[in-house]
Protein backbone atom coordinates (compact mmCIF):
# COMPACT_ATOMS: atom_id res chain seq x y z
CA UNK A 1 0.00 0.00 0.00
CA UNK A 2 1.51 3.39 -1.15
CA UNK A 3 0.42 6.77 0.09
CA UNK A 4 1.66 10.42 -1.22
CA UNK A 5 0.74 13.31 0.85
CA UNK A 6 2.15 16.91 2.04
CA UNK A 7 2.95 17.14 5.69
CA UNK A 8 1.73 18.77 8.80
CA UNK A 9 4.37 18.79 11.48
CA UNK A 10 3.62 18.58 14.87
CA UNK A 11 6.18 18.32 18.45
CA UNK A 12 6.10 15.98 20.74
CA UNK A 13 3.77 14.19 23.67
CA UNK A 14 0.80 15.98 21.36
CA UNK A 15 -1.99 14.74 23.94
CA UNK A 16 -5.21 13.35 22.93
CA UNK A 17 -6.95 16.29 24.70
CA UNK A 18 -4.70 18.56 22.10
CA UNK A 19 -5.77 16.21 19.22
CA UNK A 20 -9.81 16.20 20.10
CA UNK A 21 -11.28 18.09 23.48
CA UNK A 22 -13.50 16.08 25.83
CA UNK A 23 -15.71 19.31 25.07
CA UNK A 24 -16.27 17.90 22.20
CA UNK A 25 -16.86 13.57 23.22
CA UNK A 26 -20.86 14.37 23.84
CA UNK A 27 -20.78 12.81 20.69
CA UNK A 28 -18.88 10.39 18.18
CA UNK A 29 -19.50 11.03 14.99
CA UNK A 30 -16.19 11.37 12.98
CA UNK A 31 -17.42 14.16 10.84
CA UNK A 32 -18.28 16.33 13.51
CA UNK A 33 -14.89 15.56 15.57
CA UNK A 34 -13.26 16.36 12.24
CA UNK A 35 -14.52 19.90 12.33
CA UNK A 36 -12.65 20.04 16.20
CA UNK A 37 -9.80 18.45 15.41
CA UNK A 38 -6.08 19.70 16.97
CA UNK A 39 -8.71 22.88 17.64
CA UNK A 40 -6.48 24.03 20.69
CA UNK A 41 -3.13 23.19 19.21
CA UNK A 42 -3.48 24.73 15.76
CA UNK A 43 -6.94 26.19 15.43
CA UNK A 44 -6.91 26.45 11.50
CA UNK A 45 -5.72 23.25 11.50
CA UNK A 46 -9.22 21.46 10.52
CA UNK A 47 -9.68 23.78 7.90
CA UNK A 48 -6.39 23.52 6.24
CA UNK A 49 -5.54 20.15 6.15
CA UNK A 50 -7.23 18.01 2.82
CA UNK A 51 -8.08 14.59 2.14
CA UNK A 52 -4.21 12.53 2.11
CA UNK A 53 -2.06 14.72 4.00
CA UNK A 54 0.24 13.19 5.90
CA UNK A 55 1.13 14.59 9.96
CA UNK A 56 4.95 13.78 11.16
CA UNK A 57 5.11 14.82 15.18
CA UNK A 58 7.94 13.85 17.54
CA UNK A 59 8.19 11.10 20.31
CA UNK A 60 4.67 9.88 22.03
CA UNK A 61 2.16 11.13 19.84
CA UNK A 62 -1.15 10.61 21.24
CA UNK A 63 -0.79 10.22 24.82
CA UNK A 64 -3.70 10.26 27.50
CA UNK A 65 -6.73 9.19 27.20
CA UNK A 66 -8.07 6.08 25.49
CA UNK A 67 -10.63 8.32 23.21
CA UNK A 68 -10.87 6.40 19.90
CA UNK A 69 -12.18 9.74 18.87
CA UNK A 70 -8.86 11.22 18.33
CA UNK A 71 -7.64 8.89 15.28
CA UNK A 72 -11.37 8.61 13.90
CA UNK A 73 -10.93 12.67 13.78
CA UNK A 74 -7.79 12.77 12.34
CA UNK A 75 -8.67 9.80 10.16
CA UNK A 76 -11.79 12.07 8.79
CA UNK A 77 -9.87 15.26 8.65
CA UNK A 78 -8.23 13.42 5.47
CA UNK A 79 -5.04 12.87 7.82
CA UNK A 80 -3.73 9.27 5.44
CA UNK A 81 -1.14 8.22 7.84
CA UNK A 82 0.97 9.42 11.02
CA UNK A 83 4.81 9.32 11.14
CA UNK A 84 6.49 9.73 14.96
CA UNK A 85 9.26 9.05 16.92
CA UNK A 86 6.64 6.99 18.83
CA UNK A 87 3.08 6.27 19.92
CA UNK A 88 1.28 6.10 22.81
CA UNK A 89 0.15 2.68 23.11
CA UNK A 90 -3.57 2.89 23.35
CA UNK A 91 -3.80 5.58 20.58
CA UNK A 92 -1.46 3.07 18.65
CA UNK A 93 -3.79 0.42 18.92
CA UNK A 94 -6.96 2.76 17.74
CA UNK A 95 -5.34 3.90 15.00
CA UNK A 96 -4.72 0.54 13.68
CA UNK A 97 -8.20 -1.04 14.87
CA UNK A 98 -9.65 2.29 12.76
CA UNK A 99 -7.87 1.66 9.72
CA UNK A 100 -4.83 4.22 10.07
CA UNK A 101 -1.50 3.77 9.50
CA UNK A 102 1.01 4.55 11.98
CA UNK A 103 5.06 4.36 11.07
CA UNK A 104 7.78 4.53 13.85
CA UNK A 105 10.82 6.79 12.42
CA UNK A 106 13.13 8.95 14.16
CA UNK A 107 15.31 10.02 11.21
CA UNK A 108 12.08 11.09 9.58
CA UNK A 109 10.57 12.60 12.51
CA UNK A 110 13.66 14.42 12.66
CA UNK A 111 14.29 15.47 8.95
CA UNK A 112 10.81 16.22 7.50
CA UNK A 113 9.24 19.32 7.26
CA UNK A 114 6.11 21.26 7.48
CA UNK A 115 4.89 21.45 3.51
CA UNK A 116 7.02 18.22 2.21
CA UNK A 117 5.47 16.33 -0.14
CA UNK A 118 6.30 12.47 1.22
CA UNK A 119 5.63 9.19 -0.15
CA UNK A 120 5.10 6.23 2.50
CA UNK A 121 5.14 2.82 1.71
CA UNK A 122 3.09 0.80 4.28
CA UNK A 123 4.44 -3.03 3.16
CA UNK A 124 8.24 -1.72 3.26
CA UNK A 125 8.08 0.63 6.04
CA UNK A 126 9.61 2.88 3.35
CA UNK A 127 9.81 6.66 3.61
CA UNK A 128 10.68 9.12 0.43
CA UNK A 129 10.46 12.95 0.72
CA UNK A 130 9.83 14.19 -2.40
CA UNK A 131 11.35 17.63 -1.65
CA UNK A 132 14.21 17.11 0.26
CA UNK A 133 15.11 13.65 -2.03
CA UNK A 134 15.56 11.81 1.41
CA UNK A 135 14.73 8.08 1.64
CA UNK A 136 14.01 7.01 5.56
CA UNK A 137 12.95 3.60 7.03
CA UNK A 138 10.62 2.96 9.71
CA UNK A 139 9.83 0.18 11.90
CA UNK A 140 8.42 -2.04 9.56
CA UNK A 141 4.67 -2.83 10.45
CA UNK A 142 3.69 -6.58 11.77
CA UNK A 143 2.20 -8.52 9.36
CA UNK A 144 -0.72 -8.78 11.58
CA UNK A 145 -1.34 -5.14 11.79
CA UNK A 146 -1.05 -4.94 7.92
CA UNK A 147 -3.71 -7.70 7.23
CA UNK A 148 -6.02 -4.84 9.96
CA UNK A 149 -5.26 -1.75 7.32
CA UNK A 150 -5.98 -3.89 4.29
CA UNK A 151 -9.07 -5.34 5.73
CA UNK A 152 -9.93 -1.47 6.54
CA UNK A 153 -9.91 -1.95 10.27
CA UNK A 154 -10.82 -4.42 12.98
CA UNK A 155 -14.87 -4.51 12.39
CA UNK A 156 -14.04 -5.02 8.76
CA UNK A 157 -11.29 -7.67 9.63
CA UNK A 158 -13.57 -9.77 11.92
CA UNK A 159 -16.24 -9.88 9.91
CA UNK A 160 -14.35 -11.06 7.14
CA UNK A 161 -12.77 -13.52 9.50
CA UNK A 162 -16.41 -14.76 10.90
CA UNK A 163 -17.54 -14.90 7.36
CA UNK A 164 -14.74 -17.34 6.47
CA UNK A 165 -15.49 -19.15 9.52
CA UNK A 166 -18.96 -20.09 8.52
CA UNK A 167 -17.80 -20.81 4.98
CA UNK B 1 10.81 -23.39 28.29
CA UNK B 2 10.90 -23.04 32.19
CA UNK B 3 11.96 -19.69 33.45
CA UNK B 4 11.20 -17.51 36.19
CA UNK B 5 8.14 -14.64 35.27
CA UNK B 6 7.10 -11.65 37.20
CA UNK B 7 3.38 -10.70 38.31
CA UNK B 8 2.22 -9.10 34.74
CA UNK B 9 3.52 -12.21 33.37
CA UNK B 10 1.95 -15.07 35.22
CA UNK B 11 -1.16 -12.88 34.87
CA UNK B 12 -1.22 -13.02 30.87
CA UNK B 13 0.10 -16.96 31.52
CA UNK B 14 -2.47 -17.57 33.14
CA UNK B 15 -5.37 -16.32 30.79
CA UNK B 16 -3.80 -17.74 27.66
CA UNK B 17 -3.34 -21.51 28.87
CA UNK B 18 -0.22 -20.98 29.14
CA UNK B 19 2.71 -21.84 31.48
CA UNK B 20 5.13 -19.79 30.78
CA UNK B 21 5.41 -16.22 28.59
CA UNK B 22 8.05 -13.71 28.04
CA UNK B 23 7.99 -10.30 27.05
CA UNK B 24 7.30 -9.51 23.27
CA UNK B 25 4.65 -12.73 22.72
CA UNK B 26 1.39 -11.91 21.24
CA UNK B 27 -0.65 -13.72 23.29
CA UNK B 28 -4.46 -14.19 22.74
CA UNK B 29 -6.11 -13.47 26.28
CA UNK B 30 -9.31 -13.95 28.05
CA UNK B 31 -10.87 -11.35 29.64
CA UNK B 32 -12.47 -11.71 33.12
CA UNK B 33 -13.90 -8.90 32.70
CA UNK B 34 -14.74 -5.91 30.40
CA UNK B 35 -15.62 -2.22 30.98
CA UNK B 36 -16.94 0.98 28.94
CA UNK B 37 -18.50 4.70 30.32
CA UNK B 38 -20.72 7.09 28.55
CA UNK B 39 -18.07 8.31 26.19
CA UNK B 40 -16.50 5.20 25.13
CA UNK B 41 -19.72 2.48 25.22
CA UNK B 42 -21.73 4.14 22.18
CA UNK B 43 -18.75 3.67 20.03
CA UNK B 44 -18.39 0.04 21.59
CA UNK B 45 -21.78 -0.69 21.09
CA UNK B 46 -21.65 0.34 17.54
CA UNK B 47 -18.92 -2.27 17.31
CA UNK B 48 -20.36 -4.69 18.84
CA UNK B 49 -23.32 -4.69 16.54
CA UNK B 50 -21.51 -4.21 13.12
CA UNK B 51 -19.34 -7.51 13.77
CA UNK B 52 -22.63 -9.12 13.98
CA UNK B 53 -22.82 -9.77 17.12
CA UNK B 54 -26.22 -10.70 19.40
CA UNK B 55 -25.13 -11.07 22.79
CA UNK B 56 -21.89 -10.05 25.01
CA UNK B 57 -19.37 -12.98 25.98
CA UNK B 58 -20.85 -12.79 29.36
CA UNK B 59 -23.90 -10.71 31.17
CA UNK B 60 -22.00 -10.62 34.60
CA UNK B 61 -18.83 -9.57 33.00
CA UNK B 62 -19.81 -6.71 31.16
CA UNK B 63 -19.81 -3.66 33.21
CA UNK B 64 -21.18 -0.63 31.80
CA UNK B 65 -21.13 2.95 34.24
CA UNK B 66 -22.21 6.26 32.90
CA UNK B 67 -19.82 8.77 34.69
CA UNK B 68 -17.92 10.91 32.76
CA UNK B 69 -20.62 13.27 31.70
CA UNK B 70 -23.38 11.93 33.77
CA UNK B 71 -26.15 13.38 34.88
CA UNK B 72 -25.78 13.86 31.44
CA UNK B 73 -24.95 17.40 30.97
CA UNK B 74 -26.26 18.40 27.91
CA UNK B 75 -28.41 16.79 25.35
CA UNK B 76 -25.74 15.59 22.95
CA UNK B 77 -24.79 13.88 26.78
CA UNK B 78 -27.85 12.23 27.50
CA UNK B 79 -28.22 10.65 24.13
CA UNK B 80 -24.98 8.92 24.98
CA UNK B 81 -26.01 7.74 28.49
CA UNK B 82 -29.75 6.68 26.85
CA UNK B 83 -27.63 4.56 24.18
CA UNK B 84 -25.65 2.36 27.33
CA UNK B 85 -29.19 2.42 29.18
CA UNK B 86 -31.12 0.45 26.24
CA UNK B 87 -28.08 -1.46 25.33
CA UNK B 88 -27.77 -2.54 29.05
CA UNK B 89 -31.72 -3.37 29.35
CA UNK B 90 -31.64 -5.23 25.94
CA UNK B 91 -28.44 -7.74 27.12
CA UNK B 92 -30.37 -7.86 30.77
CA UNK B 93 -26.96 -6.60 31.83
CA UNK B 94 -26.93 -6.96 35.64
CA UNK B 95 -23.71 -4.24 36.28
CA UNK B 96 -24.95 -1.04 34.33
CA UNK B 97 -24.94 1.80 37.23
CA UNK B 98 -27.26 4.09 36.59
CA UNK B 99 -26.75 7.90 38.97
CA UNK B 100 -27.66 7.04 42.36
CA UNK B 101 -26.24 4.04 42.61
CA UNK B 102 -23.43 4.92 40.39
CA UNK B 103 -20.26 6.71 40.82
CA UNK B 104 -16.57 7.15 38.69
CA UNK B 105 -15.70 3.55 37.38
CA UNK B 106 -12.20 3.04 38.62
CA UNK B 107 -13.48 3.50 42.56
CA UNK B 108 -16.76 1.69 41.47
CA UNK B 109 -15.82 -1.68 40.33
CA UNK B 110 -12.98 -2.22 43.63
CA UNK B 111 -15.88 -0.91 46.03
CA UNK B 112 -18.48 -3.36 44.27
CA UNK B 113 -16.04 -6.03 43.92
CA UNK B 114 -16.08 -6.43 40.46
CA UNK B 115 -12.43 -6.25 40.20
CA UNK B 116 -10.10 -9.02 41.88
CA UNK B 117 -6.68 -10.54 42.33
CA UNK B 118 -5.25 -12.64 39.72
CA UNK B 119 -7.51 -11.04 37.02
CA UNK B 120 -7.82 -9.94 33.60
CA UNK B 121 -9.72 -6.53 33.06
CA UNK B 122 -9.56 -4.30 30.31
CA UNK B 123 -11.31 -1.29 29.57
CA UNK B 124 -12.16 1.82 27.57
CA UNK B 125 -10.92 4.33 29.69
CA UNK B 126 -7.00 5.25 29.70
CA UNK B 127 -7.39 4.81 33.95
CA UNK B 128 -8.36 1.01 33.65
CA UNK B 129 -4.84 0.53 34.56
CA UNK B 130 -6.07 1.49 38.64
CA UNK B 131 -7.44 -2.10 38.84
CA UNK B 132 -3.21 -3.63 39.05
CA UNK B 133 -3.59 -2.15 42.54
CA UNK B 134 -5.25 -5.70 43.27
CA UNK B 135 -2.99 -7.44 42.02
CA UNK B 136 -4.45 -7.87 38.98
CA UNK B 137 -3.80 -7.33 35.46
CA UNK B 138 -5.84 -3.69 33.70
CA UNK B 139 -5.23 -2.09 30.98
CA UNK B 140 -7.28 0.42 29.11
CA UNK B 141 -8.26 0.22 25.13
CA UNK B 142 -10.29 1.62 22.66
CA UNK B 143 -13.81 1.48 22.15
CA UNK B 144 -13.56 -0.73 18.82
CA UNK B 145 -11.61 -3.26 20.48
CA UNK B 146 -13.65 -3.32 23.67
CA UNK B 147 -16.86 -3.91 21.38
CA UNK B 148 -14.94 -7.20 19.99
CA UNK B 149 -13.76 -8.06 23.43
CA UNK B 150 -17.60 -7.55 24.53
CA UNK B 151 -18.22 -10.12 21.85
CA UNK B 152 -15.76 -12.74 22.57
CA UNK B 153 -14.47 -12.14 26.00
CA UNK B 154 -10.83 -12.46 24.55
CA UNK B 155 -8.00 -10.01 23.22
CA UNK B 156 -4.72 -9.98 21.92
CA UNK B 157 -1.94 -8.66 24.17
CA UNK B 158 1.99 -7.99 23.45
CA UNK B 159 3.18 -9.21 27.11
CA UNK B 160 5.20 -6.04 28.31
CA UNK B 161 8.76 -5.82 29.67
CA UNK B 162 8.39 -4.96 33.37
CA UNK B 163 10.13 -1.70 34.89
CA UNK B 164 10.57 -2.46 38.88
CA UNK B 165 9.91 0.44 41.42
CA UNK B 166 11.10 -0.12 44.48
CA UNK B 167 10.19 2.16 47.41
CA UNK B 168 11.97 2.35 50.98
CA UNK B 169 12.02 4.40 53.84
CA UNK B 170 9.28 6.53 56.44
CA UNK B 171 6.99 8.12 54.37
CA UNK B 172 7.10 12.05 55.76
CA UNK B 173 3.73 13.59 57.17
CA UNK B 174 0.92 14.57 54.16
CA UNK B 175 2.83 12.16 51.72
CA UNK B 176 0.66 9.57 49.98
CA UNK B 177 0.39 7.74 47.18
CA UNK B 178 0.03 10.37 44.68
CA UNK B 179 2.97 12.42 45.45
CA UNK B 180 4.82 8.92 45.22
CA UNK B 181 3.77 8.51 41.81
CA UNK B 182 4.11 11.70 40.57
CA UNK B 183 7.97 12.03 41.68
CA UNK B 184 8.68 8.52 39.83
CA UNK B 185 6.56 10.41 36.44
CA UNK B 186 8.81 12.94 37.12
CA UNK B 187 11.98 11.19 37.41
CA UNK B 188 11.00 8.79 33.75
CA UNK B 189 8.90 11.35 32.27
CA UNK B 190 5.52 10.78 30.01
CA UNK B 191 7.06 8.04 28.01
CA UNK B 192 9.43 6.83 30.79
CA UNK B 193 7.19 3.23 30.73
CA UNK B 194 6.21 3.48 27.29
CA UNK B 195 4.41 0.24 26.51
CA UNK B 196 6.16 -1.49 29.74
CA UNK B 197 4.50 -3.30 32.48
CA UNK B 198 5.36 -0.82 35.99
CA UNK B 199 5.78 -3.20 39.05
CA UNK B 200 5.64 -1.14 42.39
CA UNK B 201 7.52 -3.22 45.26
CA UNK B 202 9.43 -2.33 48.60
CA UNK B 203 8.30 -2.22 51.74
CA UNK B 204 6.88 1.18 51.76
CA UNK B 205 4.42 -0.10 49.28
CA UNK B 206 3.51 -2.70 51.57
CA UNK B 207 2.56 -0.07 54.21
CA UNK B 208 0.08 1.87 52.26
CA UNK B 209 -3.53 1.90 52.15
CA UNK B 210 -5.60 0.51 49.32
CA UNK B 211 -6.55 4.30 48.23
CA UNK B 212 -2.88 5.30 48.50
CA UNK B 213 -2.20 2.17 45.83
CA UNK B 214 -5.32 2.53 43.70
CA UNK B 215 -4.02 6.40 42.99
CA UNK B 216 -0.26 4.68 42.06
CA UNK B 217 -1.30 2.32 39.46
CA UNK B 218 -4.36 4.66 38.39
CA UNK B 219 -1.32 7.01 37.28
CA UNK B 220 1.24 4.53 35.32
CA UNK B 221 -0.43 5.56 32.21
CA UNK B 222 0.97 9.06 33.03
CA UNK B 223 3.98 7.71 32.35
CA UNK B 224 3.10 5.67 29.27
CA UNK B 225 2.57 2.35 31.65
CA UNK B 226 0.64 -0.65 29.69
CA UNK B 227 -0.29 -1.65 33.16
CA UNK B 228 1.13 -1.24 37.16
CA UNK B 229 0.81 -3.84 39.33
CA UNK B 230 1.03 -4.19 43.09
CA UNK B 231 1.77 -7.69 44.55
CA UNK B 232 -1.21 -8.62 47.04
CA UNK B 233 -0.43 -9.10 50.65
CA UNK B 234 -3.21 -8.36 53.88
CA UNK B 235 -4.27 -5.02 53.03
CA UNK B 236 -5.27 -6.50 49.63
CA UNK B 237 -6.82 -9.35 51.07
CA UNK B 238 -8.72 -7.10 53.90
CA UNK B 239 -9.72 -4.80 51.16
CA UNK B 240 -11.31 -8.12 48.96
CA UNK B 241 -12.71 -9.42 51.76
CA UNK B 242 -16.52 -9.52 51.86
CA UNK B 243 -16.50 -7.50 48.51
CA UNK B 244 -15.34 -10.11 46.10
CA UNK B 245 -18.07 -11.41 43.72
CA UNK B 246 -15.83 -14.34 42.41
CA UNK B 247 -13.00 -16.65 43.28
CA UNK B 248 -9.84 -15.10 42.45
CA UNK B 249 -5.90 -16.10 42.95
CA UNK B 250 -3.23 -14.54 44.05
CA UNK B 251 -0.09 -14.29 42.09
CA UNK B 252 3.31 -12.92 43.00
CA UNK B 253 6.77 -12.51 40.89
CA UNK B 254 9.25 -15.23 41.22
CA UNK B 255 12.32 -14.08 43.44
CA UNK B 256 14.69 -14.26 40.61
CA UNK B 257 11.91 -12.79 37.48
CA UNK B 258 13.53 -10.72 34.83
CA UNK B 259 12.92 -6.78 34.75
CA UNK B 260 13.91 -4.77 32.07
CA UNK B 261 15.01 -1.91 34.78
CA UNK B 262 15.21 -1.57 38.52
CA UNK B 263 14.55 1.49 40.26
CA UNK B 264 14.71 2.35 43.86
CA UNK B 265 13.34 5.37 45.53
CA UNK B 266 13.76 6.21 48.91
CA UNK B 267 10.78 8.01 50.46
CA UNK B 268 11.70 9.52 53.24
CA UNK B 269 12.98 12.18 50.52
CA UNK B 270 10.17 12.98 49.06
CA UNK B 271 7.73 15.68 49.95
CA UNK B 272 4.23 16.72 49.15
CA UNK B 273 4.81 16.95 44.81
CA UNK B 274 2.78 19.33 42.33
CA UNK B 275 2.85 18.60 38.81
CA UNK B 276 3.33 21.90 37.18
CA UNK B 277 1.62 22.92 33.57
CA UNK B 278 1.19 20.98 30.74
CA UNK B 279 2.93 17.80 31.54
CA UNK B 280 2.42 15.56 34.92
CA UNK B 281 5.81 14.62 34.55
CA UNK B 282 6.58 18.44 35.13
CA UNK B 283 6.84 17.58 38.86
CA UNK B 284 8.83 19.81 41.80
CA UNK B 285 8.23 19.53 46.05
CA UNK B 286 5.70 21.85 47.15
CA UNK B 287 8.34 23.84 48.57
CA UNK B 288 9.87 24.81 45.44
CA UNK B 289 6.91 25.77 43.46
CA UNK B 290 7.12 29.21 44.93
CA UNK B 291 3.71 31.60 45.41
CA UNK B 292 1.45 30.15 42.46
CA UNK B 293 -2.21 31.98 42.81
CA UNK B 294 -4.88 29.68 41.95
CA UNK B 295 -8.68 30.20 40.84
CA UNK B 296 -10.12 26.73 41.68
CA UNK B 297 -9.57 23.71 43.37
CA UNK B 298 -10.72 20.46 42.65
CA UNK B 299 -10.71 17.38 45.21
CA UNK B 300 -11.79 13.84 43.57
CA UNK B 301 -11.69 12.10 40.18
CA UNK B 302 -10.75 8.49 39.80
CA UNK B 303 -7.32 8.85 40.91
CA UNK B 304 -8.19 10.70 44.68
CA UNK B 305 -11.68 10.70 45.46
CA UNK B 306 -11.67 7.69 47.73
CA UNK B 307 -12.78 8.55 51.61
CA UNK B 308 -9.59 8.78 52.13
CA UNK B 309 -8.55 11.58 50.60
CA UNK B 310 -11.64 13.24 51.89
CA UNK B 311 -10.41 12.44 55.10
CA UNK B 312 -6.93 14.15 54.82
CA UNK B 313 -8.93 17.57 53.04
CA UNK B 314 -11.35 17.91 56.15
CA UNK B 315 -8.89 17.50 58.75
CA UNK B 316 -7.43 20.47 57.01
CA UNK B 317 -10.33 22.15 55.92
CA UNK B 318 -12.07 21.86 59.50
CA UNK B 319 -12.38 25.14 61.45
CA UNK B 320 -11.29 26.74 58.21
CA UNK B 321 -12.54 28.60 55.52
CA UNK B 322 -11.85 28.95 51.79
CA UNK B 323 -9.92 32.04 51.05
CA UNK B 324 -12.26 34.46 49.11
CA UNK B 325 -10.62 34.11 45.99
CA UNK B 326 -11.13 30.86 44.88
CA UNK B 327 -13.73 28.25 44.11
CA UNK B 328 -13.24 25.05 46.07
CA UNK B 329 -15.10 21.82 44.52
CA UNK B 330 -14.98 18.15 46.34
CA UNK B 331 -16.43 15.21 44.47
CA UNK B 332 -16.63 12.18 46.39
CA UNK B 333 -16.04 9.21 43.75
CA UNK B 334 -18.98 7.13 44.72
CA UNK B 335 -22.46 7.04 46.26
CA UNK B 336 -20.94 4.98 49.28
CA UNK B 337 -18.13 7.19 49.46
CA UNK B 338 -20.39 10.02 49.58
CA UNK B 339 -22.44 8.68 52.30
CA UNK B 340 -19.95 7.78 54.39
CA UNK B 341 -18.04 11.20 54.38
CA UNK B 342 -21.90 12.27 55.35
CA UNK B 343 -22.14 10.10 58.89
CA UNK B 344 -18.16 11.12 59.21
CA UNK B 345 -19.13 14.83 59.15
CA UNK B 346 -16.47 15.76 56.33
CA UNK B 347 -19.47 16.77 54.36
CA UNK B 348 -20.48 19.16 57.12
CA UNK B 349 -16.83 20.23 57.08
CA UNK B 350 -16.74 20.75 53.57
CA UNK B 351 -19.78 23.16 53.06
CA UNK B 352 -18.62 25.10 56.09
CA UNK B 353 -15.62 25.70 54.79
CA UNK B 354 -17.11 27.18 51.72
CA UNK B 355 -16.80 24.30 49.48
CA UNK B 356 -19.39 22.77 46.60
CA UNK B 357 -19.50 19.30 47.13
CA UNK B 358 -20.77 17.78 43.64
CA UNK B 359 -22.54 13.99 43.32
CA UNK B 360 -19.98 11.61 41.82
CA UNK B 361 -18.31 12.59 38.05
CA UNK B 362 -15.69 12.93 36.31
CA UNK B 363 -17.17 16.36 35.23
CA UNK B 364 -13.52 19.04 35.84
CA UNK B 365 -11.28 16.85 35.58
CA UNK B 366 -11.44 16.24 31.65
CA UNK B 367 -13.08 19.78 31.28
CA UNK B 368 -16.36 18.06 30.49
CA UNK B 369 -18.93 20.29 33.24
CA UNK B 370 -18.94 21.00 36.95
CA UNK B 371 -16.12 23.75 37.23
CA UNK B 372 -14.43 24.29 33.91
CA UNK B 373 -11.81 26.93 33.26
CA UNK B 374 -12.39 30.64 31.42
CA UNK B 375 -9.20 31.97 30.02
CA UNK B 376 -6.42 32.77 31.87
CA UNK B 377 -7.26 30.78 35.17
CA UNK B 378 -5.72 28.46 37.00
CA UNK B 379 -7.05 24.87 39.08
CA UNK B 380 -5.12 23.25 41.44
CA UNK B 381 -6.59 19.78 41.06
CA UNK B 382 -6.10 15.85 42.71
CA UNK B 383 -7.10 14.53 39.27
CA UNK B 384 -4.60 12.89 37.01
CA UNK B 385 -3.98 15.66 33.85
CA UNK B 386 -2.58 19.20 33.15
CA UNK B 387 -2.04 18.81 29.89
CA UNK B 388 -2.90 22.16 27.84
CA UNK B 389 -6.66 22.95 28.16
CA UNK B 390 -7.45 19.61 30.05
CA UNK B 391 -10.45 21.53 32.48
CA UNK B 392 -11.52 24.25 30.23
CA UNK B 393 -10.23 26.90 27.82
CA UNK B 394 -6.88 26.39 26.67
CA UNK B 395 -5.41 29.43 27.53
CA UNK B 396 -6.21 27.84 31.83
CA UNK B 397 -3.59 25.81 33.70
CA UNK B 398 -3.71 23.17 35.59
CA UNK B 399 -1.59 21.89 38.17
CA UNK B 400 -1.76 18.26 40.19
CA UNK B 401 -1.23 17.59 43.63
CA UNK B 402 -2.49 14.83 46.57
CA UNK B 403 -5.44 16.09 48.95
CA UNK B 404 -3.65 18.01 51.73
CA UNK B 405 -2.24 19.96 49.14
CA UNK B 406 -5.10 20.82 47.74
CA UNK B 407 -6.59 21.64 50.68
CA UNK B 408 -3.70 23.78 52.05
CA UNK B 409 -4.06 25.37 48.61
CA UNK B 410 -8.11 25.98 48.83
CA UNK B 411 -7.32 27.90 52.31
CA UNK B 412 -4.26 29.85 51.56
CA UNK B 413 -5.43 31.26 47.80
CA UNK B 414 -2.41 30.03 46.39
CA UNK B 415 -0.18 26.86 45.93
CA UNK B 416 0.66 25.83 49.49
CA UNK B 417 2.20 22.91 51.84
CA UNK B 418 0.14 21.71 54.48
CA UNK B 419 1.60 22.76 57.33
CA UNK B 420 1.55 26.22 56.61
CA UNK B 421 -2.39 26.11 57.29
CA UNK B 422 -1.94 23.99 60.87
CA UNK B 423 0.55 25.97 61.94
CA UNK B 424 -1.21 29.02 61.18
CA UNK B 425 -4.20 27.15 64.02
CA UNK B 426 -2.18 27.58 66.76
Amino acid sequence: MKLEGRVWKFGSDIDTDAIIPARYLNQSDPKELAKHVMEDERPSFSKDVRRGDILVAGKNFGCGSSREHAPLALKAAGISCIIAKSFARIFFRNAFNIGLPLLESQEASEAIEEGDRIQVDLSTGEIYDLTKKKRFLSKPIPPFMQELLRDGGLIPHLRKKTIKHKQ
Amino acid sequence: MAHPMTLTEKLLASHSRRKWVSPGEILDVRVDLVLANDITAPLAIEAFREIGAKRVFHRDRVVLVPDHFAPAKDILSAEQCKVMREFAKAQRLPHYFEIGKCGIEHVLLPEKGLVNPGEVIIGADSHTCTYGALGAFSTGVGSTELGAAMATGRIWLRVPETIKFIYYGKLRPWVSGKDLILATIGAIGVDGALYRAMEFSGETVHELSMASRFTICNMVIEAGGKNGVIEPDEVTLQFVKGRAQRPYRIFRSDPKARYEQVMEFDVSRIGPQVALPHLPSNVKDVREVGSVEIDQVVIGSCTNGHLEDLRVAAKILRGKKVASTLRLIIIPATQEIYRQALKEGLIEVFLSSGAVVSPPTCGPCLGGYMGILAAGERALATTNRNFKGRMGHPESEVYLSGPAVAAASAVKGRIAHPEEVLRSRG
